[in-house]
């Protein structure tokens, strides 16, 4: 297969990018290939940040050498020699296992010079994280393999025509590359075969939280989400009540139960305002309170923002600060007003992904349990019995109500 | 304030200010009289009354909220106030008096009163009000109809947002005055 | 020497005007006298495009793009002020206003600070968002200088001069999100750093954070000026 070939067949299998953007794998492939540049770079973005979510881990420490061949046909296609995996340093296992792994390869002849005796070249290497969520945006990664801060880049110029040490960069997910042998080997129509229209293949989901069966799962796009958590997931334990599950990390959102049957793709998600992300996948019963989860998603990302650009660093601090006065029982109408309002400049002047999607928790639990926000200002009430305010009985709201 | 048959009832209030905001808009000088023809003050340090009125138009708030006198105060005069201006740095930002928080009431309090007393050592609670634990500005306690910072504004910016707001007109404050003016 | 120089074509407020390839859609727009807001940029430094105040909008996308590193292109409409934008603008100086302590009436810069006049220049006369005020160290070990943290907005400019004009690089940022700090060296005092008192870097801060100690009140103007001219001196060697 010339490099060509290989883009095409990505392309026409229809695989997104897996890494939470969704962008189609194929198109970024063949824009690295066409980009003018000596030296060419692959990057295995292995940072998996997300609280819960541990679907790259598994991958890198199970079945390393998909990862490397996946990284290694990317390279054959778009002409890149040189490899970098960044793990995040919080998976010591995955780092010993590839690196044994990689070793093996050299030994094979399936990396360094004269890959199976031809003429194509391309070795990897492993670079560690050290903490750092932001680290998992891409340009943010780029520079933490450069030696620098790991702090985002304004984009344009995009990486695959300016990234590391302003090489053309090609820079995809873990599980997207694990994606590519398969792909290669199968063809591009079996795996255009699997999925929905737009979003093709299958995705690994980490099912966690108020769940009978947690783990990873791997479904076919188009499953529905009370196929996966209701079948697979074998319902919420205890009797309690399935009240929301929540997908895409901190830069996702919380899906009530009237979209249950919605089949998963990345248009579906977004639309009911939430997002695919990485694969995060938290289930809530009556016992959470939806104003704490925002809460706690929100102070992720303020923790985790590198700092750079004011809106997140500032903003993100407001905007906890607004949501503990609210679990606090402490707020009023105006605040709520002003978080809103943050929300949408913290969305749209930011620097990058974190700061964008930061307000994501905070306006998807507004737009489907904005009742719950309404009984911790107007009532210092928490119905999920979870927050400082506290909880009233039924009969105190009754009064509370009428008095109001 | 559209008042044609009686005057427009004026009040300045200072909370925890230096009075500097008063001084500058004393410094309006004869231009105070042409402006005194269409207003009364019916309440001000600067003259007599000592009980603040049952209704008041324009109140012209010096100060930031520092106390739990502050705070009763500018609740009372929002409530009996029709159109309530934040005037200066210390009522709209906090100001100098703000330059506490980072400490917090304590430490200033033992600073003052306890450290550098030679006599007698002991932090004031009979009649002195209880501090809150930090200054913070006007707004967050009350509703601010205008905003006026500067440290003091000026007296030509007192004038012409004075002058304007007696026309009927919306002055354009921050063409006149900023923050640290 | 004559190297082709590619020129665009594109829109700025409604107003036609021609750019090389290379420049910026700020570039462009100051030539023009088209005042678009700007805290980080400062001519002669790299930008980076961290304030987010010289937003603007481009026809065609829902992304706002910083107009400091943003490359004109062929038959690109830009808008630079529009209410969204001003709101914008005027948050994000709340949200700079709020996050440390900028007490403008006992500052240094009162009157020569770009926080100050930009604020003005945008409108804002109050702030809505609660003041944090952090506890923040003032270093004064410079014998020279004095560095205020609390009046420090991270614009990162005092870093950027030292290390790409002076060349000396002592000052960089330590720490994450709002618990950021510039710092000299690793986090040594700034007297005791490797700085080599050129003031650079108190020049071309844009508040009162680093200042110059023998300036009296606030009686402090700053000429960042030197910068793109001290470029152009050096380009000729």
């Amino acid at each position: 297969m010339t490099p060509q070939t290989v883009i095409e067949q990505i392309s026409k299998s229809g695989l997104r990018g897996r890494g939470g953007g969704g962008y189609p794998t194929g198109l970024k492939w063949g824009t690295v290939s066409k980009a003018v540049g000596a030296q060419k770079y692959v990057i295995c973005n292995g940072d998996e940040g997300d609280p819960g979510a541990f679907m790259d881990r598994s991958v890198l420490e199970s079945d390393p050498q998909r990862v490397i061949e996946g990284m290694a046909i990317a390279a054959y296609a778009v002409g890149a020699t040189k490899g970098y995996i960044y793990v995040r340093a919080e998976y010591p296992l995955a780092v010993t296992r590839m690196t044994a792994s990689l070793q093996q390869a050299r030994r094979r002849g399936l990396l360094g010079n004269n890959i199976c005796g031809t003429t194509f070249a391309f070795d990897i290497e492993i670079r560690l994280g050290a903490g750092a969520f932001v680290c998992g945006e891409e340009t943010a990664l780029i520079a933490s393999i450069e030696g620098l801060r790991g702090q985002p880049r304004p984009r344009p110029p995009y990486p695959a025509v300016s990234g590391l040490w302003g090489c053309p960069t090609l820079i995809n997910n873990v599980e997207t590359f694990a994606n590519i042998a398969p792909i290669i080997r199968k063809g591009a129509e079996w795996y255009a075969a699997i999925g929905t229209e737009k979003s093709k293949g299958t995705k690994v989901f980490a099912l966690t939280g108020k769940i009978t069966n947690t783990g990873l799962v791997e479904i076919p796009m188009g499953m529905t989400l009370r196929e996966i958590i209701f079948g697979i997931g074998g319902g919420v334990p205890n009797e309690r009540k399935f009240k929301a599950v929540q997908t895409g990390g901190p830069s996702g959102g919380c899906i009530p139960e009237a979209h249950l049957d919605l089949p998963i793709s990345y248009e579906a998600l977004i639309e009911v305002g939430s997002m695919m992300g990485s694969g995060g996948m938290i289930v809530m019963d009556d016992t959470s309170c939806m104003v704490n989860v925002a809460r706690f998603f929100m102070e992720f990302c303020m923790t985790e923002s590198c700092g750079k650009c004011i809106p997140c660093r500032a903003g993100t601090a407001q905007m906890f600060n607004l949501l503990t006065k609210i679990c606090d029982g402490k707020a009023s109408h105006a605040d709520l007003d002003l978080l809103v309002d943050l929300c949408d400049v913290v969305k749209n002047t930011s620097l990058c992904g974190l700061g964008m999607t930061a307000p994501n928790p905070v306006l998807s639990t507004l737009r489907y349990f904005k009742h719950e926000y309404m009984e911790h200002i107007e009532h210092q009430h928490c119905r999920a019995g979870v927050c400082a305010c506290g909880s009233k009985s039924a009969e105190e709201l009754a009064v509370a109500e009428v008095t109001a | 304030m559209s008042e044609v048959i009686s005057k427009i009832k004026v009040a300045t209030v200072w909370l925890d200010g230096c009075s500097g905001c008063h001084m500058s808009f004393l410094d309006m000088d004869e231009r105070l009289l042409e402006l005194g023809s269409q207003f009364d003050l019916v309440y001000s340090p600067l003259v007599d009354f000592k009980v603040y009125p049952e209704s008041v138009d324009v109140a012209l708030v010096e100060g930031a909220i520092s106390s739990v006198e502050d705070e009763h105060k500018i609740h009372h005069i929002r409530k009996h106030t029709n159109f309530l201006i934040a005037m200066g740095d210390c009522a709209v930002t906090g100001n100098v008096p703000s330059m506490r928080n980072p400490f917090g009431p304590d430490e200033i309090l033992d600073r003052a009163y306890q450290e550098n007393v030679s006599l007698q050592a002991q932090i004031p609670c009979v009649i002195v009000p209880a501090l809150l634990e930090t200054v913070r500005p006007v707004h967050e306690f009350v509703k601010v109809d205008m905003y006026l910072p500067g440290c003091p504004p000026s007296a030509d910016t007192f004038y012409t947002v004075l002058s304007d707001l007696l026309a009927g007109r919306t002055p354009d404050i921050a063409s006149l005055t900023r923050f640290g003016a | 020497m004559s190297v082709a120089v590619d020129v665009k074509t594109l829109v700025i407020d409604g107003i036609n005007v021609s750019a090389r390839a290379d420049q910026t859609v700020l570039e462009v727009a100051q030539e023009h006298n088209i005042q678009i807001p700007t805290l980080c940029h400062l001519e002669g430094l790299t930008d980076v495009g961290a304030c987010r105040m010289c937003l603007v909008e481009v026809k065609n996308s829902p992304k706002l793009f910083p107009s400091c590193v943003l490359k004109v292109e062929e038959g690109m409409e830009v808008t630079t002020a529009s209410d969204r934008l001003k709101h914008y603008r005027q948050t994000i100086l709340e949200l700079l206003f709020a996050e440390r302590n900028h007490i403008c009436s006992v500052c240094v810069a009162n009157g020569h600070c770009e926080l100050q006049s930009t604020a003005q220049s945008q409108g804002l006369t109050h702030v809505r968002l609660p003041y944090r005020n952090p506890s923040l160290p003032v270093d004064a070990s410079n014998e020279r200088f004095v560095a205020d943290h609390n009046r420090c907005i991270l614009c990162t400019r005092c870093v950027r001069v030292c290390a790409e004009i002076e060349g000396a690089h002592v000052w960089d940022v330590m720490g994450r999100g709002i618990d950021c700090m510039v710092i000299a060296d690793l986090h040594q005092p700034w007297g005791e750093s490797s700085c080599t008192r050129c003031g650079k870097c108190v020049q071309v801060c844009p508040t009162g954070a680093l200042s110059d100690k023998s300036k009296l009140g606030s009686d402090h103007p700053k000429y960042p000026e030197f910068l793109p001219y001290l470029n152009m001196m050096r380009e000729g060697r």
